[in-house]
């Protein structure tokens, strides 16, 4: 046997649960490059006002519904990303502004320049935004994705609402499992009474007809309360259902593990409850409570875009990706700015990364499965 | 010197049904089982599948709680019925007792390496000082003929008869007086089944060990155990000397039993017993004597009787009417 | 009732069933397993094959091989299985089962109707939501000419034969309804459905208790006999072989590595292995308290398969330089009966 295959073999005998789990999860493409778009959506959440280059709150009435520019990369053969210049006229029998592409103006774009400022994590008072331009008349501006119909800039709005809308998933995820975790726990732990009242309790919320049930309690939020409060109880709203299935896993996955001999050796070396439990049981489904959530998060993030969708969820002036799909409702907004329609785009891979993600994810966590 | 005494013991599940779970019945699991083992000795509980022979090992262990009986452990001089302690109260006795798995798989923590593995009852039962504890692992290792240096492995990294040398390896760690060992070869290669088999043999000399050997298997049995008590639908049938049982069976569904284990000897081919019909319903019991709907012997006493444990000398009971009466045809003599 | 075909068949001298150099590999990730490298039998009409090995000596998949239901990612790459039928006229012929299409038609008619399976977990290879009548009528229908009316009966009268008590009560049951040793006959009784002429079955007693085994395989022997059914009974069971074979195949790691007649085996093993396996079985008639006769290391994991003969690490005659470095081929000794082992010639 070659050196080289027994030192394969000794690393395999050394290694522990979570690096055989990681070298099954590498196998698995897609669901890598699922964890690197989560990644960098995530990068996003944390630097959204670098990321978008106008204030998504500014309104500008001179610059609705500008459809999106290109930009231009190369200026006479040389990496120099430019975009043109826009001139408006007003449609004098329609009212309606229309922009023309001045082609004789090239405006330039520059990297880490300074634009309309902003507290970095809410702390840090900065001004550098990733995008933003050079020779820039007061006219002027990047309008990657076009503009709404007060003139705000859908890019710049988009990073922001993804910032919210992520952390609104991330926060009722966090929510639910906290309670699916404990009350799936107790459930499994007590067994008999508190088994089932806690199965019957969550039968019935899952009996429940979600989008009527969402409405009633969104509803009941009081109109005075700020962007903050409504956040936050959108949060529980959202988690209020979303912690079912969790706590059907944990259930499962502790009455499972509880037949397993080795729980049963450890009890009968004299292990405490605690140290069952602590010791045994939680590294063991650790890894499927974490498929779990990665499953769970997209339930949530589409939880609160549909609220907001419907006007139910976040209020402007917050951004979420609902409230930015709100714009596009109603059918004239999309025949006359179909670009509105671009806020679904991050919804759509989101989701999609994250189940492939929760699917690479929950194969892995069973090197043996 | 007994080390286990066990006295009528039952473990009786209850039936529920309907939507407000009324009781309607029990599954009588372990229906008034009583032995011995003496120190040193080895007892086979044997018994088809459903017998209770899994279920009166677990009562033993206290992993279960026995509904009714004496389960008494002699450490030192001393007898205590473990039946009613509580779970704190077990703890002292649990070091002198200590179990070994059938399944080599789901008896080792995968998260665990081999070292902290066997080192968990040390750990647990006090043994605070690390190097000590790497100390006492490393023995036990060699006293299972594992190299040391796997101490740093992860069960992955074995193949089933060095998993269960690893278990037995765990269950020895507190230097137990009894282990009870519930099927410990039957999920193991034919190969490999032969060197656990010896591993066992060779630690009780060694070590003083008793065993009570849960199995099947009949042939397994016969090369491990001093006696041997077999088990049908929850009710001891039979116990013996293991020569005594498999020479001279004394009860019906032992013969049958003997009869039914396939021979490796294409030259011995034989009329086997064929028992008729299949195991009763533990939770509906034949009435009388349980084996009788299936005894090729049963007479209308054994259908409305139900037959005493009744000692036949020289350590030989046996569960049946006729048992004094009936020629039965065993296996053997040993060769 | 044997169909007059089985007659015919029984007088040729050629076998009914003749696998040669079979070979089935899984690429996995990890590399290439070879399950089944290279194994070759004879079957003949009535007769009863014991396929035998430890767990990975691929002896499932030699099953699987037969009758073209690997799955995947195994691939069947090599071999020769000829299969001897019969014309519509009544003359013998030979067909290589690996030459036809796996998913074809006629693959399809052969599974089934002249070669069907046995599977050791009974409760896996039934469906849960029909019938066990449903279920064996379902191959009557595929396979004959029968209506439903007959098919019906068809299943009653072949549960009766695998001994289930009330067949025409139990032919509406639910496999889950049934106790493991009846659903092992409900499992064989479909098998017979369509009057099969080799029957595989794969450790069809494993999952049973020891006085029900006894059962089955009485009534295995029994329709054996009635049929003129040819069988390849496959275990890991030695005590199962001697009782129930005529011709023994043991396999190692995915090798046949002897091959012979069941006295033969058992009384003059010529494999290193074979011995040594013989010798490691638990006596039900040893003394009380003797230790046996072990084969020393364990089992290696199919990625790992050492060079040369497989055996050899753990072989106690191994020829240094020689069992390390080169595969042994079978060897004949005899009538039917081949080894592959350095010790009885083959130099590389």
């Amino acid at each position: 046997m070659s050196t080289d295959q027994t030192s394969r073999e000794e690393q395999f005998a050394v290694a522990t649960q979570w690096q055989l789990t990681w070298w099954r999860f590498r196998k698995h493409k897609l669901a890598v490059l699922s964890g690197l778009i989560v990644i960098a959506f995530y990068i996003i959440v944390l630097f959204a006002d670098f990321f978008a280059y106008a204030d998504p709150h500014a309104t500008d009435s001179r610059r609705s519904h500008i459809p999106p520019q290109t930009i231009h990369f190369f200026d006479d053969g040389a990496f120099k990303p430019y975009v043109h210049g826009l001139t408006q006229k007003r449609d004098l029998r329609t009212f309606k502004l229309s922009y023309q592409i001045d082609p004789d103006r090239k405006v330039y774009l520059d990297v880490f320049a300074e634009g309309y400022r902003y507290n970095l994590f809410g702390l840090i008072p900065s001004s550098t935004h990733l995008l933003g331009l050079k020779n820039a008349q007061p006219e002027d501006g990047i309008f990657l994705l076009g503009t709404d119909l007060v003139g705000r800039d859908l890019w710049s709005r988009i990073m922001v609402a993804t910032r919210i809308s992520l952390t609104i998933g991330l926060a009722g995820v966090t929510v639910s499992l906290f309670l699916g975790v404990l009350l799936g726990g107790l459930s499994a732990v007590y067994g008999g009474v508190v088994d089932m009242m806690i199965q019957r309790l969550i039968e019935i919320l899952r009996s429940m007809p979600t989008i009527p049930l969402w409405m009633g309690l969104a509803a009941a939020l009081p109109n005075t309360w700020t962007v903050i409060q409504v956040y936050l109880a959108i949060t529980i709203i959202i988690s209020f259902l979303g912690w079912t299935d969790l706590a059907r896993v944990v259930r499962g996955k502790f009455l499972a593990l509880r037949n397993e001999d080795f729980i049963a050796a450890a009890e009968l070396a004299g292990a405490s409850q605690f140290r069952i439990i602590f010791h045994h049981m939680l590294p063991s489904f650790l890894s499927h409570i974490i498929a779990a959530t990665s499953l769970a998060l997209p339930a949530m993030i589409i939880s609160e875009t549909s609220l907001s969708f419907l006007g139910l969820g976040l209020r402007p002036p917050a951004i979420s990706w609902g409230i930015l799909l709100q714009d596009a409702q109603n059918i004239e907004t999309l025949a006359l700015a179909p670009w509105l329609l671009a806020a679904a785009v991050p919804v759509i891979i989101i989701i999609l990364a994250f189940n492939f993600l929760g699917d690479g994810l929950r194969d892995a966590a069973d090197p043996y499965g | 010197m007994t080390i286990l005494d066990v006295k009528n013991l039952k473990k009786y599940f209850p039936i529920h049904k309907g939507l407000l779970r009324k009781l309607v019945g029990h599954v009588k699991a372990v229906d008034d089982v009583s032995f011995s083992v003496a120190r040193g000795e080895t007892l086979a509980l044997v018994g088809e599948s459903g017998c209770g022979k899994t279920t009166a090992s677990r009562c033993i262990m206290r992993a279960l709680q026995p509904s009714s009986g004496e389960i008494n452990i002699t450490i030192d001089g001393k007898t205590t019925d473990l039946a009613p302690l509580q779970k704190a109260e077990l703890k002292p006795f649990r070091r002198h007792m200590q179990m070994v798995f059938q399944d080599p798989f789901s008896s080792l923590n995968p998260r665990m390496m081999v070292g902290d593995l066997i080192a968990e009852p040390l750990l647990i039962n006090g043994m605070d000082n690390e190097s000590e504890r790497r100390a006492r692992v490393r023995e036990l290792l060699d006293l299972v003929s594992l190299p040391t240096a796997y101490m740093n492995r992860f069960p992955h990294a074995f193949s089933g008869g060095q998993r269960q040398r690893i278990g037995i390896a765990r269950a020895l760690a507190l230097n137990p007086s009894l282990i009870v060992a519930d099927e410990p070869v039957s999920a193991l290669d034919v190969s490999v089944q032969a060197q656990i088999i010896n591993l066992l043999l060779d630690l009780q000399d060694r070590l003083g060990l008793s065993y009570l050997f849960v199995a099947h298997d009949l042939s397994v049995v016969k090369h491990v155990s001093d006696r041997v008590a077999v088990m049908y639908l929850g009710q001891l049938v039979e116990i013996a000397p293991t020569e005594a049982l498999f020479v001279t069976p004394r009860h019906p569904y032992t013969e049958a039993l003997l009869s039914a284990v396939p021979k490796p000897d294409p030259r011995a081919r034989q009329e086997r017993i064929i028992l008729s019909r299949e195991v009763a319903d533990a939770a509906n019991p034949p009435s009388g004597c349980a084996f009788h709907p299936r005894c090729s012997f049963a007479t209308d006493q054994c259908k409305s009787e139900r037959p005493h444990l009744q000692d036949l000398g020289q350590g030989h009971q046996v569960r049946c009417h006729h048992a004094r009466t009936l020629a039965l045809q065993g296996v053997g003599p040993s060769v | 009732m044997p169909p007059i075909l089985m007659v015919d068949l029984m007088t040729t001298s050629q076998p009914l069933l003749s696998v040669k150099n079979l070979k089935t590999y899984f690429a996995l990730d990890d590399g290439v397993v070879k399950a089944v490298d290279g194994v070759s039998f004879d079957i003949h009409a009535g007769r009863t094959l014991g396929i035998v090995g430890e767990s990975g000596c691929g002896k499932s998949i030699t099953a699987r091989t037969i009758l073209g239901i690997v799955d995947r990612p195994g691939r069947i790459e090599g071999g020769e299985i000829w299969l001897t039928r019969q014309a519509e006229d009544g003359t013998p012929y030979q067909t290589d089962l690996l030459t036809l299409p796996l998913e074809g038609s006629e693959m399809r008619a052969i599974r089934g109707k002249e070669i069907a399976l046995v599977f050791q977990e009974p409760m896996a290879s039934f469906s849960h939501y029909y019938t066990v009548g449903n279920q064996i009528m379902e191959s009557i229908l595929l396979h004959t000419a029968l209506g439903e009316e007959g098919a019906r009966q068809r299943a009653i009268d072949l549960l009766g034969m695998v001994g289930v008590p009330k067949p025409e009560r139990r032919i509406d049951d639910y496999p889950f309804q049934l106790s493991g040793g009846l659903r092992q006959r409900v499992m064989i009784a479909m098998a017979l459905a369509c009057d099969p002429h080799v029957l595989i079955a794969d450790e069809p007693t494993t999952a049973l208790d020891v006085t029900t085994q006894a059962q089955v395989l009485n009534l295995l022997q029994t329709i054996q006999k009635e049929r003129a059914l040819s069988v390849i009974l496959i275990t890991h069971d030695m005590g199962v072989i001697a009782e129930m074979a005529d011709d023994v195949v043991v396999m190692y790691l995915g090798r046949a590595v002897e091959r012979g007649p069941v006295d033969a085996i058992f009384y003059d093993p010529k494999h290193p292995y074979t011995k040594a396996l013989l010798r490691s079985i638990p006596s039900i008639t040893a003394k009380p308290r003797t230790k046996l006769a072990t084969l020393e290391g364990s089992i290696p994991h199919p990625f790992a398969r050492p060079k040369g003969c497989p055996f050899h690490p753990r072989c106690a005659e191994a020829i240094k330089g020689v069992c390390d470095r080169y595969e042994p081929v079978p060897i004949a000794q005899g009538e039917g009966r081949d080894v592959s082992c350095f010790l009885y010639g083959g130099q590389p």
